[in-house]
């Protein structure tokens, strides 16, 4: 077993991507993700991962060096954050109609302008339809264990596309927590040797990235949508598999303490642990509160997230990012539509908070649902109602 | 010239990596010049292709012209694109997980792919260092989507976006010297080439491939719907493109720029545009002006090249 040591989260997720033994590394700077490839670079240099480093000169040549080195079979890792990400996002869609498995790691950044370095949830938002696996994690220890897990879900012949690994920019980027880095061999044993099964290779010619003329477009698209929906079946083998060897459980929807709550609090990414607090206080002071996370963004998990809604009265949905002019929390409209069709629904109220790195605090928590539970008994409520932002 | 017919299909190798059978329109010149650079590929061949005439004719669904592993995603990437595979063929052959083979990584764009729109991927991989060819094969324009000018539009062309008019002479910029720039990367080996010199390309391409490092090879395509001209006359204009002086062919090894087909006298400029559409509406004024600078530029390579 690794040992637990006191270490940044983006220098764990570098010693991860390290330890999976990746043939690739494609890299271009962007704060709040350069720790990250920076350490990488040290391994390389060190010799202590065998890797081709790549410093590209965009991230748009970042994401196109993976696609090739991926088209070719090699095992594949970059990173990136904000706008690197929104540079990136034509290619995005070539990986994954390709059916390439790149992993990335995402320190979800905001979105200039202003220029904002710090943690929010609109770049995440803007690839949500790129047809990646997305995975959003809450520590530092998440990350780790989810970059593990990406490669493995992402080569699986059953799945062969790309997985995002998103994580908040500086809340969990440049912060030190305890974490257990996994033994070499452990982690040799978990993630099996990729095997592309039809790499670019002179030997057995193919022709990749075709013209797809409206004859056959349609029928790509919709292959696409039923195959990213049905790997939901082979990530969940592979984090009971990672449960199994590692001990840790992770699951599409996490619960806390929603046991007969009638309002339920749901967010994705790092406020989960601060909200967690939120919960105790709020059912110390006799509120049946609980508390959702939603840990898998894509494929999305409907089933999962209507049965953790249960009997609850009232869901609060905070967003850190907006749908300008639109239904505002875009994480908020996507719970809704999981559950509209339900016979018995909860009423949801969203929050959009936190965006620019602005920090929210336990009190924020409990003051959503309390504003959350008196908007539903009055009905109605804004379009946008916001947490923490001066009028 | 009117031999040509005879020698080389004679002379040519026999391979045909890109296929015939593809949409190219009659008479492409760059479909021909991407026919004869394929034919100097050495066995194992990797092509990673930018967007645009060669990529559409050639691949689509659910046929391709394709018999070596060939790959596209978008417009500005090829050369970004070929890194990450000419990476991964190293990585993997050194961690023994392909075969020590020999694999060879060519990328290839046209004119806008190349010297706009992908110049940043392009100059980021020559710069990097990687082992890869890159063959840009210019027509001058974005054929593609309709004749649009590009920055290797020469002056005076008339194009869809560069109109001629009685108060625009058509394309106003100078064509953007590619092959300059590539050599300014520092790379082993640049060279210009034309489908009216088969073995000359085809010696280019070889070479660009076999020497360690980034090489770029800049190819004149002739495209007669772009340049409104005879689709049986393509062979001959890109003959006389080279014999007026228009577009020198030579090579820079290593920095030392090389003559390939050195003109005592250069033909007027006159007898290859007369036969191109694209430049008719030009007075004598600016045909003047164009011969002048392309005597200064021939000179100046030939200067480069003593």
């Amino acid at each position: 077993m690794g040992e637990k040591v006191g270490i940044e989260a983006s220098i764990a997720i570098a010693e991860a991507a390290g330890l999976a033994n990746p043939d690739v590394i494609a890299a271009y700077p962007i704060t709040p993700q350069t720790h990250i490839v920076e350490h990488l670079a040290e391994m390389v240099a060190n010799g202590e991962v065998d890797a081709e480093y790549i410093p590209v000169e965009s991230e748009h040549s970042a994401m196109s060096a993976c696609l090739g080195a991926s088209a070719v079979g090699a095992r594949t890792f970059t990173a990136t954050a904000g706008q690197g990400l929104e540079l990136m996002h034509e290619v995005l869609y070539i990986v994954s109609s390709m059916q390439l498995p790149v992993v990335m790691a995402v320190a979800n950044r905001a979105l200039s302008a202003p220029i904002n370095v710090w943690g929010d949830h609109s770049d995440l938002m803007a690839v949500r339809d790129t047809g990646w696996i997305q995975i959003v994690v809450e520590n530092g220890q998440e990350a780790v264990d989810n970059v593990l897990c990406a490669f493995c879900i992402a080569e699986d012949h059953r799945v062969l596309l790309p997985v995002m690994i998103h994580l908040d920019g500086f809340h969990m980027t440049h912060v030190i927590e305890p974490i257990i880095i996994p033994d070499r061999e452990e982690v040799q044993k978990f993630v099996p040797p990729n095997n592309y099964p039809l790499p670019l290779d002179p030997g057995r010619p193919v022709t990749m990235g075709g013209v797809g003329p409206p004859t056959i477009y349609p029928e790509v698209k919709k292959y696409q949508d039923v195959h990213l929906r049905s790997t939901k079946g082979v990530i969940l083998e592979h984090w009971d598999r990672f449960a199994r060897a590692f001990g840790r459980q992770y699951n599409p929807v996490e619960c806390y303490r929603t046991e007969d709550a009638k309002v339920l609090i749901m967010m994705m990414g790092s406020m989960g642990e601060t909200a967690m607090n939120a919960v105790d206080n709020l059912r110390n002071e006799g509120i049946s509160a609980g508390l959702l996370k939603l840990r898998l963004w894509r494929p999305f998990p409907f089933e999962e997230l209507q049965e953790a809604v249960g009997g609850a009265d009232l869901l609060v949905v905070v967003d850190r990012a907006i749908s300008f002019g639109g239904p505002a929390g875009p994480f908020c409209s996507e719970v809704k539509s999981a559950l509209y069709n339900l016979e018995k629904r909860p009423k949801v109220t969203g929050f959009v908070a936190g965006l620019g790195g602005r920090d929210i605090p336990v009190v924020g928590f409990e003051t959503m649902v309390c504003q959350g539970m008196e908007i539903a008994e009055k009905g109605g409520g804004e379009i946008l109602e916001t947490y923490g932002v001066r009028e | 010239m009117q031999n040509y017919t005879v020698y080389v299909p004679r002379l040519a190798p026999k391979k045909e990596p890109f296929a015939p059978g593809h949409r190219a329109c009659v008479g492409c010149g760059e479909a021909l010049a991407v026919r004869l650079a394929c034919k100097a590929f050495p066995p194992n061949t990797i092509v990673a292709s930018a967007t645009g005439c060669m990529e559409v004719i050639s691949s689509q669904y659910p046929m391709t012209a394709w018999r070596v592993p060939w790959i596209h995603a978008l417009f500005e990437n090829a050369a970004a694109v070929a890194s990450g595979v000419e990476s991964a063929l190293k990585a993997m052959t050194r961690k023994g997980l392909r075969p020590a083979d020999g694999t060879k990584v060519v990328a290839m764009g046209g004119d806008g792919g190349t010297s706009d729109i992908g110049l940043q991927a392009l100059s980021g991989a020559m710069e990097r260092g990687h082992d890869f060819l890159y063959m840009c094969f210019d027509n001058e324009a974005y054929m593609n989507t309709g004749i649009q000018r590009s920055s290797a539009t020469p002056f005076g062309a008339a194009t869809t976006t560069s109109p001629a008019g009685s108060h625009s002479i058509g394309q106003r910029t100078w064509k953007k010297n590619m092959a300059a720039i590539a050599a300014a990367h520092d790379i082993p080996y640049v060279a210009t080439a034309s489908h009216g010199y088969p073995h000359d390309l085809m010696a280019k391409i070889a070479k660009g491939i076999a020497v360690p490092g980034p090489a770029y090879v800049h190819i004149l395509s002739v495209c007669p719907t772009g340049w409104r001209s005879a689709p049986d006359l393509s062979v001959r204009l890109s003959r006389l493109a080279v014999e007026t002086g228009v577009f020198p062919l030579y090579e820079i090894e290593n920095g030392k720029y090389k003559m390939n087909l050195e003109l005592k006298k250069l033909r007027p400029l006159q007898d290859y545009l007369r036969l191109q559409g694209r430049f008719r509406h030009l007075s004598e004024g600016t045909i003047m002006e164009i011969q002048e600078r392309v005597i200064k530029e021939y000179e100046r390579i030939k200067e480069k090249a003593r």
